[in-house]
């Protein structure tokens, strides 16, 4: 089996839109909250989210190119291109050993909203040649292997909230049993319109609270639903020896993969957690590595009431005693839940973690949940000694997916 | 006609300085076959009329060839 590294990292979130300004305001525990700007919300419930601010497509994308892409893919390109270049990996690897990974949840929803309207008002005839092709989940994936000519393993997935995590984790099984070199991988989303709003606030997810500091507060005993989020987060992985062979740096080592399903309700997570206990236990198993002191977890944490008590039940299951020992945050107390992006871009924060010693908190928490009874980092960034990290991403359907990260030992 | 459409490619392509000729074909603009149906659509709206796509509309003139058979239709 080859050994799976991550050589590169960009990120479009609602707290920056590099990987640079990102890590900030995660250091900083700034968050991305405000009033929805995208539609006029005066009929909807929820009134606030997680937007991504001040987004430049024509910094990523030719000009003509840009209204051809859905809003989802626009954010995928970009933290593809950004995550490229800083692997400076393209030309430096074999086309066909090349591959593109990149999940999104929901995909092109905005599109669909928009056509839908055009068929409904004008009629059939004058729906958007561009619909299809900008509408489909498996876009952005597509648009990026044609901007680095990536000719090899092309895997969109589509695992609601997991779909980013998932996407990570099958790109390092598919470098480590030798089907490509480097695979571009992560996760795009961009469904902040009324219909998806609507849609995810009447199956109970979000939370109606109005003051943005207090408005995603993961496992904190006031929490009541999560807020919605937008952006990509993709890496570059690539083979080890691939990585060292063109002198590439090289952040941190993939070790281990866990991908489960609950296989129990359409939204509600089984409440005895071993669906992602066992994900996590696989994640940790593969690598052949224990949790303790100096793990740090990138926790789902969506503020939901039933996400993160049941996800702190997962932890305690898979880990037990150790689970009171790893260091946890949700940093979707500052990004809000970026759903199909979210594992890209909380993927990156996991290995930020692991290489600076420095854990980033769950901002706005104040009133302790005797359910939720771990160290979630409260408020304070902590510093201290951290050698391995799990990114952890749960989804509507029951999908529980977990990627380690180590750093780089010989 | 001419300037019309060429109004409307000037628009699609983001470029003021855009000039065309019955012989310019969208392949010379850079437009493949989707591109060349949204055209169509601005181009129905604009004048009123529904024009038949064919595959054979290639160029600028064949455009202004369609659009002329669909106002006699």
């Amino acid at each position: 089996m080859k050994r799976v590294v991550v050589t590169g990292m960009g990120a479009i979130s609602p707290v920056g839109n590099d990987v640079d300004s990102l890590w900030q305001s995660l250091l900083a525990g700034r968050h991305g909250f405000g009033p929805i700007t995208r539609f006029d919300p005066k009929d909807m419930k929820v009134k606030l989210a997680a937007e991504v601010k001040d987004f430049q497509p024509e910094q990523y994308i030719e000009k003509n190119q840009i209204r051809r892409m859905d809003l989802f893919a626009q954010y995928g390109v970009a933290a593809a291109v950004q995550s490229v270049e800083d692997s400076r990996i393209f030309g430096a690897v074999d086309p066909e050993r090349f591959g593109v990974y990149i999940g999104s949840g929901v995909g092109g929803i905005s599109t669909f909203l928009k056509e839908a309207e055009v068929l409904f008002t004008r009629g059939p005839s004058r729906i958007s040649p561009f619909f299809i092709p900008m509408m489909i989940i498996n876009m952005a994936s597509a648009l990026v292997a044609m901007r680095f000519d990536a000719k090899g393993p092309s895997l969109p997935v589509v695992s609601a909230c997991s779909s980013g995590t998932n996407a990570i984790g099958e790109a390092f099984r598919a470098i480590k049993v030798g089907a490509a070199d480097a695979i571009i991988t992560g996760g795009a989303e961009a469904c902040i319109n009324p219909l998806a709003i609507g849609g995810f606030t009447n199956c109970q997810a979000l939370t109606t609270r109005e003051d943005p500091d207090s408005i995603s507060i993961p496992f904190d005993q006031r929490r009541d639903g999560f807020v919605i989020g937008e952006g990509a987060g993709v890496l570059v992985l690539e083979e080890l020896e691939h990585a060292k062979a063109r002198g590439a740096q090289i952040y941190a080592e993939v070790v281990g993969y866990g991908n489960t399903n609950d296989a129990y309700h359409i939204t509600a997570p089984d409440p005895s957690a071993s669906g992602s206990a066992a994900m996590i236990r696989q994640a940790f198993a593969e690598a052949g590595l224990t949790a303790d002191a100096q793990t740090y977890v990138n926790a789902h944490g969506t503020s939901t009431p039933l996400n993160d008590k049941t996800e702190t039940l997962a932890l305690k299951k898979a880990l037990g005693d150790a689970a009171y020992q790893v260091h946890i945050s949700s940093t979707k107390s500052m990004t809000g839940h970026m759903l199909g992006a979210a594992g890209g871009v909380e993927a990156i924060a996991a290995i930020k973690v692991l290489n600076s010693n420095k854990v980033v908190p769950t901002i706005g928490y104040t009133t302790p949940d005797p359910e939720c009874d771990l160290d979630y980092t409260p408020n304070q960034v902590v510093e201290t000694p951290i050698n391995k990290a799990l990114s952890t991403s749960l989804g509507f359907g029951g999908h529980n997916a977990g990627v380690l990260f180590a750093e780089l030992e010989d | 006609m001419l300037n019309d459409i060429q109004d409307v490619l000037r628009e699609y392509k983001g470029d003021d300085e855009l000039t065309v000729t019955p012989e310019t074909s969208f392949a010379d603009l850079s437009l493949d076959s989707l591109d060349t149906v949204e055209l169509v659509m601005s181009i129905e709206d604009k004048f009123g009329v529904s024009i038949e796509m064919n595959g054979d509309v290639n160029t600028v003139g064949d455009l202004m060839t369609a659009i002329e058979k669909a106002k006699q239709a």
